[in-house]
């Protein structure tokens, strides 16, 4: 089976992070990176997959140059090669043109199953793998949490809301987006740390993909949230802060 | 020009998030001054069309056919691709349900255009939607606006808009049936009946306390800390979804999109951040407490009390003067 694992390179979850000039996006300086969390656990899917099923995982991923990174901390982890679609544009991009660039390239090569994370840390559009799926024609199911691939055919455990799930079948090729949570993903060991260094990865930039980077739907300003309560915030030593808390909500909330 | 609203229901019984979207819709209906249309997608669903149609809304249309009784993206983004060249909207809004997020960005994606999903707000400037996004797990909120030609897509957050404020209308709104053509064959997925998996006895709505952790509780082994609170208040312990994807407190114990939802008198938040998916299924809570170690996190922004401060310090502190009172 040809597996093709989509991962997002995103700021590391604990950034803090800081408006650039014209409040567009976030200052980008100082700031660490690292795989976009949902994305690994697709990754450890796909290399489940390979190892039940045999077959190859290319983990594919469309970013500037410092995704690269995320490419090969996924080569590490045992994908056999790596797609980087190479552009700054990408860091800022909205799902159409992320899943254009993906599509470009997946598109060119044969393939059984794609995979990606249910959505991303940073701008969380939720939506990059089914746009994806549309734009190579495949059918496709979401926030799946069981794949069973044998017998030639696709069965899933797909989540639904409040506690319920369905079993959705289809035959590859397929794109699945996968469930944060769905397995316990692995750690890169220092061999395959070594091995990635070997392994091959191909970039292209989008003009070789003969693909527009343009988006379809823009930030026009980024800002703080609104606070929609009035929050009293609790201060002093630990103990006065547990002191007041529970006064609080013995007297002034009268809840406990 | 219109606005159309996509309803959502499931063997005739209606998603509650369907009247949140048909509230947006009113508003962008008004905000745009412009037909409302709000649609009914399934088979056989005449009597819902009906309950629409006593809603102030200009018309009800049945997107109706044997193909649609069960979801499929493929049925439904042919089904809706149909409906929308029909009515010809200039926005198109839906409850930002888990359906919603298999089938909108596709149907979007095969007319050409942007679905904005997870909408936490709607503005009109100049007769141009604005949406409102949570980026970053929800620290910052970003202005959105589509490109392009219309019709636009969107999805509406639960909790954005109240279903229980849809207006009534005067007069029973028209219902229109949309004749659509889906060839099953076309459909390329088979989906089974959903089902529950067998739950153990835990129902957090009931409970009139609840203790929750999230990431900031940092190991496994640190869940008896706030086991203890939960206990020492009277109350359940509860976790947001990556604490049990992890596998540290069972997944009937989760609160959010995907777990329960709760209302509680005393919500006290553990390490938790505070993302959407979270938030929705405990804001409604009578008093929200937050500890938290990141002044930004977005749990504070509906917090009640917050406390900026590691939750290793206060836990044992609240235990000692809880402790102290017997």
């Amino acid at each position: 089976m040809k597996i093709f694992v989509c991962v997002k390179q995103v700021m590391a979850r604990d950034s803090m992070l800081r408006l650039e000039r014209g409040a567009r996006w976030v200052r980008d300086d100082g700031l660490t990176y690292e795989m976009n969390e949902p994305d690994s656990f697709a990754l450890e899917e796909a290399l489940r997959l390979r190892e039940k099923h045999g077959g190859e995982v290319v983990a594919v991923t469309a970013g500037p140059a410092r995704s690269a990174s995320t490419i090969r901390e996924a080569l590490a982890k045992g994908a056999d090669r790596g797609i980087h679609i190479e552009d700054d544009r990408y860091a800022e991009a909205d799902t159409h043109a992320t899943a254009k660039a993906l599509a470009g390239a997946i598109g060119r090569e044969p393939h059984d199953l794609i995979l990606t994370g249910l959505q991303s840390d940073d701008a969380g559009f939720g939506q990059t793998g089914v746009v994806l799926a549309e734009l190579l024609g495949l059918p496709h199911a979401t926030i799946i949490m069981e794949i069973d691939a044998s017998g030639g055919r696709l069965r899933c455990k797909r989540e639904l809301e409040a506690g319920w799930f369905q079993t959705v079948e289809m035959s590859p090729p397929a794109l699945l987006t996968i469930q944060s949570g769905i397995n316990r993903v692995r750690y890169a060991t220092l061999m395959g740390i070594k091995r990635a260094r070997r392994k091959p990865l191909k970039r292209y930039s989008p003009e070789q993909l003969g693909i527009d980077v343009a988006p379809q739907q823009s930030i026009a300003r980024l800002y703080q949230p609104e606070q929609s309560k009035q929050t009293q915030f609790l201060k002093g030593s630990s103990k006065e802060v547990a002191d007041q808390l529970l006064s609080k909500l013995r007297f002034e909330a009268r809840v406990l | 020009m219109s606005v159309l609203v996509i309803t959502e229901q499931r063997d005739g019984s209606w998603h509650r998030m369907s009247f949140e979207a048909l509230a947006a819709g009113q508003e962008a209906a008004r905000a745009l001054a412009c037909p409302l249309v709000a649609a009914v997608v399934g088979s056989g669903v005449e009597s819902l069309a009906a309950e629409l149609a006593t809603k102030d809304v200009s018309e009800v249309a049945i997107i109706d056919h044997p193909a649609l009784a069960d979801y499929t993206a493929d049925g439904f983004t042919e089904g809706l691709r149909q409906a929308v060249d029909r009515i010809e909207p200039t926005l198109v809004l839906f409850p930002h349900t888990y359906q919603v997020r298999d089938l909108a960005p596709k149907l979007a994606a095969s007319l050409g255009k942007p679905f904005v999903s997870d909408t936490v707000g709607l503005r009109f400037d100049v007769g141009k939607p604005v949406f409102v996004r949570q980026l970053f797990q929800g620290k910052l909120h970003a202005d959105v606006a589509a490109e392009g030609a219309p019709p636009h897509f969107a999805s509406v957050q639960s909790g954005t808009y109240r279903g229980d404020t849809v207006a009534e209308g005067g007069s029973p709104a028209a219902i229109r049936r949309l004749a659509v053509e889906i060839d099953p064959a076309t459909i390329r997925t088979q989906s089974e009946a959903p089902y529950q998996e067998a739950k153990d006895a835990v129902d957090l709505g009931s409970a009139e306390i609840i203790v929750s952790v999230g990431r900031g509780i940092q190991a496994p082994d640190n869940i008896s800390l706030a086991a203890g609170l939960a206990k020492a208040l009277g109350g359940e312990l509860a976790a947001s979804r990556p604490i049990c994807d992890n596998g540290w407190l069972p997944l009937d114990r989760q609160i959010g999109s995907s777990g329960q939802t709760v209302t509680p008198n005393i919500y006290l938040a553990l390490g938790i951040s505070g993302a959407i998916q979270h938030v929705v299924g405990m804001k409604g809570s009578k008093t929200i407490v937050a500890v938290n170690k990141d002044e930004g996190a977005p749990i504070f922004e509906i917090a009640d009390y917050g406390i900026v401060a590691d939750l290793f310090d206060i836990v044992p502190a609240l235990l000692k003067a809880l402790e102290a009172e017997g």
